[in-house]
């Protein structure tokens, strides 16, 4: 889009950002009773409910359950209020079933599948309010209701939306700056080991920025989980505080 | 119905192979199998063989309102069929997590890439715009779907043409093809998906995967270039652990195989056109009397025979001659003959002989036994032996010591002798 300037000569973004600065992101976790995890987490205004129930029985059709390892059951939703225009089905459409097994895709690798064999874990996540970047607001808010439900991970999850503009990389995407036609790559990330649980990039970008803009997305990644660390520290000691230990 | 599951001697083997770099068909760790386009008969219509893998792509077109954010571009639209007829494994009318991937990620590869100008698809902004529909339809499954229906639906596009359109004033007119030339679309680039699989926790990679290592792959990684060097999209799928290192390898794979790839669909569609020029009959109808239609046709397989005919000879040199033939007829024992050629029969010999044997032991046997019978009246004689008991093997244990001095007239050794004793004890019992 020609109208928009998405990084300005003095290098700030429209949201008044540094190329390679995250938006604020903001999370609690254990926000549900009944759900054996739960967590909300805002990036910026995007946010997100994510709910962990399992590892519990197999359910509806016994045929799916796996013999060495947990099913993991991704259902991604987007409230009918979330965007700009109401949408009229929060789920079942293409994209969002796409995302779904994207989630499905980036837990299966990260959570430790083999110890619960012939169960089912449910991940439920709902965009309240969608500002860009749903997909990695989705895998930041899922792995804390992991979390919060106990369920072993080999690491945190760390989702990152990189975008590229004039042969700079911009972390964690806004809406404004997605829509605008801008190359932009998701990456779901094992922070320690660096490993890569999912990766897609749409729209074109020459083979030779790609390794910049991974690197980008990878130190974007390691930003997020450092504050998902935080929250989940936090978290313990309140309840600790609570049951008085 | 479900896909029947791979068992696990199937499974052993196929990583086993994977691990010492050897592939089912011969293929080395990054080579293609061979890709076969061919058009129909009408514009737009194409059908790629990617080894067994086989596609159909069609693109048809329509006037329609465009969409209201957008009042002055075309409309693309993306439709991946698997029909049961391609795998039993798919199911017909239900939308499965496979087809999901494969709509998707047909649509980013080719419509979020913008590779179509859409622009040039409006005929009146605001009211009318060409939509364009691109149906892929597999006909048979044997690995690697995303690359054969990317290669399919970009060809298709390619091929296809659009009828003219005159505005005059408020009025438009769609021309027939015999009035006016149809127009081809206008195409920026060809965006070309390459898949990559990765076995045992990323170790291995192998390019274009067919069914079978599709089914003990652990993970996916499928890119989507252009021939310069463009990257369309990138999807990873499978839970797997990528690392950064085999992102950049992979990509730098999939820019030579994407370069190859195109220099064969431009010399397909131009082979195509040549071959519309000429008027002669072309595309699929062509193949239609030569039964290659079918998915699991023979195609020439290409043989080493240079040499065979010195290695036949050689084989036969170094091969042993037969045995002697024998003069027909032969009676080798009374009772069997031989008529003919050939080497000897022993049928029957063996036998006989084997009858013979056995009929002289049994002689033997009873020989010996009375042999003992004598013995043991020595012995009682003798009066040394403190108990006789029941049991025929003390017998014979006590026999031993005494045997030097008091059987000078037994001349058969020890063994024989144990071996008259059980046998002795068999017919008794």
């Amino acid at each position: 889009m020609a109208g928009l300037e998405l990084l300005s000569d003095q290098g700030y973004r429209l949201d008044g950002r540094k190329a390679s600065e995250l938006r604020k992101v903001q999370a609690r976790m254990g926000v549900f009773a009944q759900a054996d995890g739960s967590a909300y987490l805002e990036q910026g205004n995007t946010k997100a409910l994510a709910v962990v129930y399992g590892p519990h029985e197999i359910r509806g059709s016994r045929s799916r359950a796996l013999h060495d390892r947990a099913v993991i059951n991704c259902q991604y939703s987007m409230a009918t209020f979330s965007t700009a225009e109401r949408k009229r089905r929060p789920h079942g459409d293409r994209k969002s079933t796409e995302m779904s097994l994207h989630l499905k895709q980036t837990f299966e690798a990260a959570v430790m599948t083999q110890l619960y064999p012939r169960s089912q874990i449910d991940i439920y996540v709902k965009i309240l309010q969608s500002d860009g970047g749903n997909y990695s607001v989705c895998v930041n808010a899922a792995t804390l209701a992991v979390i919060d439900a106990g369920i072993p991970m080999r690491d945190y999850v760390c989702a990152c939306t990189v975008g590229f503009v004039d042969e700079t990389p911009l972390a964690d995407l806004c809406y404004a700056e997605e829509s605008g036609g801008v190359s932009s790559l998701a990456l779901a990330l094992l922070p320690r080991g660096g490993q890569i649980a999912l990766l897609q990039m749409d729209a074109r970008l020459h083979q030779d920025h790609l390794e910049t803009l991974i690197e980008a997305a990878m130190t974007a990644c390691k930003g997020v989980s450092k504050v998902l660390d935080e929250v989940v520290r936090q978290h313990l000691q309140e309840v600790s505080v609570l049951t008085g230990e | 119905m479900k896909d029947t599951p791979l068992c696990n001697c199937e499974r052993d083997f196929l990583l086993k192979a994977i691990e010492e770099k050897k592939r089912l068909d011969g293929r080395q760790t990054y080579d293609y199998r061979k890709i076969k386009i061919t058009f129909g008969t009408d514009y737009g219509c194409c059908f790629v063989d990617l080894g067994k893998t086989r596609v159909m792509a069609q693109v048809s077109c329509e006037l329609v309102a465009p969409k209201d954010n957008r009042p002055n571009e075309g409309i693309m639209f993306f439709n991946v069929e698997l029909s049961p007829m391609a795998s039993p494994a798919f199911e017909q009318g239900r939308q499965s997590e496979l087809s999901v991937k494969l709509n998707r990620q047909l649509e980013r590869c080719l419509r979020n890439s913008k590779c179509i100008d859409t622009e040039s698809l409006c005929v009146v902004s605001g009211e009318k715009v060409w939509q364009i529909r691109v149906d892929v339809h597999m006909l048979n499954h044997d690995g690697n779907l995303m690359d054969a229906v990317s290669i399919a639906a970009i060809t298709a596009l390619c091929h296809f043409r659009r009828p003219d359109v005159g505005i005059q004033g408020d009025e438009v007119t769609v021309y027939s093809p015999e009035e006016r030339d149809p127009i081809p679309l206008s195409i920026y680039h060809m965006p070309i998906s390459v898949s990559f699989s990765f076995f045992q926790e990323g170790t291995y990679l192998l390019v274009d995967p067919c069914e079978r290592e599709e089914r003990v792959m652990d993970g996916l990684l499928m890119i989507a270039m252009n021939k310069h060097r463009e990257i369309c999209s990138i999807q990873s799928s499978g839970g797997i652990m990528l690392l950064k290192e085999q992102v950049m390898r992979c990509s730098k794979i999939a820019s030579v195989k994407v370069s190859e790839i195109t220099e064969l669909i431009n010399k397909a569609l131009e082979n195509d056109k040549k071959a519309r020029k000429a008027g002669g009959r072309c595309g699929f109808a062509e193949s239609m009397p030569q039964e290659r239609i079918t998915a699991l046709k023979k195609d020439k397989t290409a043989v080493e025979m240079t040499d065979v005919s010195e290695r036949a000879n050689e084989i036969v040199q170094k091969a042993e001659a037969l045995p002697q033939t024998v003069p027909s007829p032969v009676v080798p024992v009374p009772g069997v003959g031989q008529v003919g050629q050939g080497p000897q029969n022993t049928w029957g010999l063996d036998e006989e002989e084997d009858e013979e044997d056995s009929d002289e032991e049994q002689e033997e046997q009873v020989t010996k036994m009375e042999e003992e019978h004598s013995e043991n009246k020595e012995e009682s004689r003798g009066g040394e032996v403190v108990e006789i008991s029941d049991s025929e093997e003390e017998e014979v244990v006590i026999l031993h010591p005494e045997k030097p001095d008091r059987t000078p007239k037994n001349t058969g050794s020890t063994s024989h002798q144990k071996v008259a004793a059980s046998s002795k004890k068999r017919t008794k019992k």
